[in-house]
């Protein structure tokens, strides 16, 4: 109900407090950081933009551990084809439809 | 990481389709609701259906501000356009919506004063920009747009702008999700939550419905992988026999929400008592007013607007389809008296919109997939 | 009338209104230009209408935008245009250096593409009853050697072909307006394609079954058009289609599809797949085409539609742009 999208803050704007420019890959545009304000983001930041307006700070942290286990979905299924390989049943002791 | 792409990726995105596969209980039917209608057009616009066991059907939800948004309202805010000296400012996404006497493109090839802006605080500039000239700024969205409006309104206080005014249709999710949980044609076994709304209210407020729905509800983000992940995290809990809260979008989520968005909102705005959605009829304490501190810029309070109600068209299903009852192809007016050229209702119209949705990018492609297997 | 921004609407006119009226047994179907024959020898007319806000903007201007236009009409519809005629609709008022930057404009882009200007005309209308300056071309253009252009020639197995980078004349349209607040570094893309029609032609003629410039209404405009005007439907590949960064953000912040956004200096071409490499080969080698793609392909169904195939292999249907491109924040 609400496009958001992820910019970088590349300057906080001279003069005005709340404003930073903000780079969408290439586009620019000053965005509000008004509703920051408990935790004011620095240039080099990601912020999610909402009608020109920084909604939240984005954790580079969280999108590398979300990473992490989506890359062990796979990983976890193949783990289990081997499992399986050797007819073994999961650890809950089912065998899982397939 | 752009934090975009990564999460576009075609091994992953694979990956996790079949993760869902793998998880999905073949012999049951699942019906999932995604309450948001960023999230109905990331499942059309990425073609996610097509990654998806056929038994996982996905109800679009009334995440929608667009198309909740009754006809009365679009009429009422209208109406002020009619002086020459009001310049009329709205998103893009109000543009092509049908009031009773065209929509705000139409006024404007009619002559009025309309423009498009990109912010409300584009709005405030126009009003500094044009000092003889009032500039009313519609207002619609959730709770994700609503601090934008408030910061913007708590501005042109401090600044004391005269000419600025907002008319304020601001709605709030969760007595919507109330509403359809209540509506006794519904059947659901989970929720795939609003991620941006939840930027600013976090996940607390949805724990309410896994305790007393006993639904899962998966927080979630709009890429391809967000929302295949979040359909992973609800199976798992659904085959663990779990409801809880999940915040699948951490990297942009905080659990307890953005506070000084919510002061924001405080500040500037209280419940109002009732609030009609289209199609959801009135719904108490479900949108937002100005304060009357704020009575000065509240479009409501300082011009005369007629305050109409207008029934939808008899044969339109727009309530139906926002509470996910009928699929939009199942309106009577779908394709037909109603399409994205000559739109009857709002859903038709903005791009979140069910109808819309379905008929740009899925309504032909089934129509064709059927008349193919029927050849 | 809301029939400005290209796509369905202006569809509707054209064939609602000015065909029935006009050309009630039209020779052929609507293409860019129209094929006559005089004394036996075969023409290409066409003729466009030019009007942009704002009137420079980077990358061109409204001048440079006429000659190009009418150009590329002609060169997609296989001829090489030979001169042109151009119309002035200036408003009262309008500053002589205005209107001498434009035809300076004009002439340079004319002399770029290798085409004479032979005749003109000039209105000027009160002040206010217009935007500043309206210009018409009109070209006449001799049809390259060995070249057809007739959407019902299309196969399914045909291959479709895109010169370059989709958007950049829409986008950067739409933030040089200011309204917006946007930046980047972005051109339009306006430019006469007939240098890369011919080198294309050069090596596959035989093999070019339709082409188009994807101007308003953008790629999947045009693209609905073709799956309607041949019956079939036209796979594109997504991860194939060029588009610049920033033409990407803006399109991801304003919650716009590259598809359904201007060109000025690209056409699409379905050829032959014998022929496909031959033409991305020439393409790529002629200045300006280094970026040329083949983006997708004609399959049978589903029929009169367009289909985007995703990286992992989901699919949509991309519908033609119904009014102007609005900027959405839901
Ligand atoms: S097809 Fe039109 S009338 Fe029917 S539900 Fe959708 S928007 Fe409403």
């Amino acid at each position: 109900m609400c496009l958001a999208i992820p910019g970088k803050i590349i300057e906080l704007v001279a003069g005005n407090p709340n404003l930073g420019t903000v780079d969408v890959v290439g586009v620019r545009r000053k965005v509000d950081l008004g509703l920051l304000k408990d935790e004011m983001p620095k240039p080099g930041d990601w912020v999610l933009i909402h009608v020109g307006f920084a909604m939240s700070k984005i954790s580079e942290e969280d999108a590398q551990e979300q990473m992490r286990t989506l890359a062990m979905l796979g990983e976890a299924d193949q783990a289990m084809q081997e499992v399986r390989g050797y007819g073994m049943d999961d650890a809950d002791g089912h065998e899982k439809p397939n | 990481m752009r934090f975009v792409d990564e999460f576009r990726d075609p091994e992953i995105i694979t990956k996790a389709a079949a993760e869902v596969h793998r998880l999905v209980d073949p012999g049951r039917h699942y019906r999932f609701m995604e309450v948001c209608g960023g999230h109905t057009h990331a499942i059309y616009r990425f073609g996610l259906k097509d990654l998806l066991p056929e038994n996982i059907e996905l109800i679009h939800g009334p995440g929608c501000p667009v198309c909740v948004l009754p006809m009365g309202r679009i009429d009422d805010g209208l109406s002020l356009c009619q002086d020459s000296n009001v310049i009329f400012t709205a998103f893009g996404d109000m543009m092509r919506v049908p009031g009773t006497h065209g929509s705000p493109l139409e006024h404007k090839a009619r002559g009025a004063d309309v423009r498009i802006v990109y912010s409300p605080s584009d709005a405030l500039n126009l009003a500094r920009a044009n000092p003889d000239r009032h500039v009313m700024f519609f207002a619609i969205g959730f709770e994700t747009t609503a601090p934008s409006t408030a910061l913007t309104l708590l501005r042109a206080r401090v600044e004391g702008i005269k000419n600025f005014s907002v008319f304020c249709n601001h709605v709030t999710i969760i007595p919507a999700i109330r509403a359809i949980l209540d509506s006794p044609d519904m059947r659901l076994d989970a929720f795939i939550g609003p991620g941006h709304v939840s930027t600013v209210i976090g996940c607390r407020p949805y724990e309410w419905i896994c305790r007393n729905e006993n639904k899962p509800i998966v927080v979630s983000g709009f890429e391809p992988l967000d929302m295949l992940q979040s359909i992973v995290m609800i199976l798992r809990q659904l085959n663990a026999g779990e409801a809880k809260v999940e915040n699948q979008y951490k990297r942009v989520v905080p659990w307890e929400g953005n506070r000084a968005a919510l002061r924001a909102m405080a500040e500037v705005f209280q419940l109002r008592p009732y609030f009609e959605w289209r199609g959801l009829g009135f719904i108490s304490q479900s949108a937002l007013r100005i304060r009357d501190e704020f009575a000065e810029w509240d479009a409501e309070q300082r011009f005369q607007v007629p305050g109409v109600r207008v029934t939808d068209p008899r044969a339109a299903q727009c309530g139906e389809v926002l509470k996910g009852v009928l699929k939009p192809h199942q309106c009577k007016l779908f394709g037909r008296e109603c399409t994205p050229e000559h739109p009857i209702g709002a859903l038709m119209v903005s791009t979140e919109g069910s109808c819309a949705a379905y008929h740009s990018y899925e309504h032909r492609k089934q129509l064709l997939t059927n008349i193919q297997t029927a050849a | 009338m809301a029939h400005g921004a290209g796509g369905k609407a202006s569809r509707k006119l054209v064939e609602g209104l000015f065909i029935p009226l006009l050309a009630p047994q039209p020779s052929q179907l609507l293409g860019d230009a129209a094929q006559v024959q005089i004394n036996g020898a075969p023409l290409a007319i066409t003729t466009d209408s030019f009007v942009v806000k704002p009137l420079r903007f980077p990358g061109g201007s409204i001048g440079e935008l006429a000659v190009n236009g009418t150009m590329n009409d002609l060169a997609v519809s296989g001829a090489r245009g030979e001169a042109l005629t151009v119309t002035f609709v200036l408003e009262e008022g309008l500053p002589t250096e205005l209107l001498e930057a434009e035809v300076r404009a004009m002439a340079a882009a004319a002399d770029r593409a290798g085409v004479a200007v032979v005749a003109g005309d000039t209105k000027v209308v009160e002040h206010g009853k217009a935007d500043k300056m309206y210009i018409t071309t009109t070209g006449i253009g001799e049809p390259l050697p060995g070249v057809k252009i007739d959407a019902r020639s299309v196969r399914p197995g045909d291959k479709v072909i895109l010169s370059g980078p989709i958007g950049d004349h829409g986008i950067t349209i739409l933030l040089a307006r200011g309204d917006l607040d946007f930046e980047a570094d972005l051109r339009s893309d306006t430019r006469c394609v007939l240098a890369l029609v011919e080198a294309m032609a050069k090596e596959a003629a035989p093999g070019i079954r339709w082409m188009r410039d994807p101007t308003r209404g953008g790629v999947a405009t045009s693209l609905n058009e073709l799956a309607r005007d041949c019956g079939l439907s036209i796979h594109v590949l997504e991860q194939e289609l060029p588009v610049r960064d920033e033409v990407r953000g803006a399109c991801e912040l304003l919650g716009l599809d590259p598809l359904h956004i201007a060109n000025e200096g690209q056409f699409l071409a379905v050829v032959a797949p014998e022929y496909a490499d031959a033409a991305l080969n020439a393409l790529t080698l002629a200045e300006g085409g280094e970026d040329a793609r083949i983006i997708g392909d004609v399959r049978e169904q589903p029929a009169g539609a367009v289909l985007v195939i995703t990286g992992y292999g989901a699919s949509r249907i991309v519908d033609m742009l119904v009014g102007d491109p609005l900027p959405r924040i839901c």
